[in-house]
């Protein structure tokens, strides 16, 4: 039997990304503001979390603005939905497993 | 913590999250509770204008014909409607600090992405649902006035269940039965309109409340 540990992804290990793409996976879009509000975290932290789901090609950010005002909104990419999905799955397999 | 509590608490993480980031879940039991009791006290207010003077709500013509002393065009136009913006008002400002309340508990801010989706969907149909009353008001048709408030919000309501508690549908469900009840009923819309808007309310208020609230 393959163990279903070596499902889960690595990136997901921390809970503001897996915060991030939880959000993400059930809306269309989220701005910066927005995502900050929901994990409750400083700019700094969100955006290093951010940046590494971008560089993994799991979300995709689209720059905008309104009025003046910058507004960075993201959205999570197909990948990212796969990869999500099946970390989900490994999670309840882990579960099944042992209990 | 072995690896089995730590899984399942993740996932429960990753439910909550999902939640909270789609559905504006900070609406109070109390609200509805609050709002419930504001539509009786309306209703009660209310009463003296409208019960046992069926035939002038149903048939405007027959009203004027029957009235001697009283003018009812201006007694619907003025009390009457000073009566409903109060209530309306009053249940809207106190289910609005309940929720209040409640998300300044649990740390969620009351003004983000779910509660604006919320909103949108719950005031696009209640908007056309009062310029319909509205019209149905200029046409002196006021016995379909409550049973269209009640249609009109039951509709808004499971719009809205997408996007907060799922269990406002059911509330929904039961203000959209109520409302075509009291179409067979004309003339006896302030009794349907009593319950739904006063007696539902205070109802799914107290479920909802015991359901979430009670041991938080």
């Amino acid at each position: 039997m393959i163990n279903p540990i070596n499902n889960l992804n690595k990136l997901f290990d921390s809970r503001v990304r897996l915060g991030i793409m939880s959000a993400l996976v059930v809306n269309d879009a989220i701005n910066f503001n927005e995502l900050k509000e929901l994990l409750n975290i400083t700019d700094g932290n969100l955006a290093s979390h951010l940046k590494a789901l971008e560089v993994n090609a799991f979300v995709k950010v689209e720059k905008g603005f309104i009025g003046r005002k910058t507004n960075t909104t993201y959205r999570i990419t197909k990948a990212g939905e796969k990869a999500f999905k099946s970390h989900i799955a490994a999670l309840e397999q882990m579960i099944k497993s042992i209990g | 913590m072995n690896e089995n509590q730590q899984s399942l608490e993740t996932l429960r993480d990753i439910k909550r999250m999902m939640e909270r980031s789609s559905r504006f879940i900070s609406l109070s039991g109390l609200s509805g509770i609050s709002a419930g009791i504001c539509a009786l006290v309306g209703a009660w207010f209310a009463a003296p204008y409208v019960v046992g003077k069926k035939d002038y709500i149903i048939n405007f013509k027959a009203a004027v014909n029957l009235a001697s002393d009283q003018d009812y065009s201006i007694i619907l136009n003025n009390w009457l409607f000073w009566i409903a913006a109060g209530t309306f008002l009053a249940a809207l400002l106190s289910a609005f600090f309940f929720t209040w309340i409640k998300s300044k508990r649990e740390g969620i801010p009351i003004w983000g992405i779910t509660a604006k989706r919320l909103l949108i969907n719950v005031i696009v149909p209640l908007l056309a649902g009062g310029i319909f009353l509205f019209k149905l008001l200029q046409y002196e048709t006021f016995g379909l006035v409550a049973p269209g408030c009640l249609l009109f919000y039951g509709l808004a309501l499971i719009n809205a269940s997408k996007y907060t508690l799922n269990e406002i549908r059911y509330l929904g469900y039961l203000q959209i039965l109520l409302g075509i009840i009291n179409l067979w009923f004309v003339g006896y819309g302030l009794y349907f309109w009593a319950a739904g808007f006063g007696v539902l309310h205070i109802a799914y208020g107290t479920y909802m409340w015991n359901k979430y609230e009670k041991n938080s």
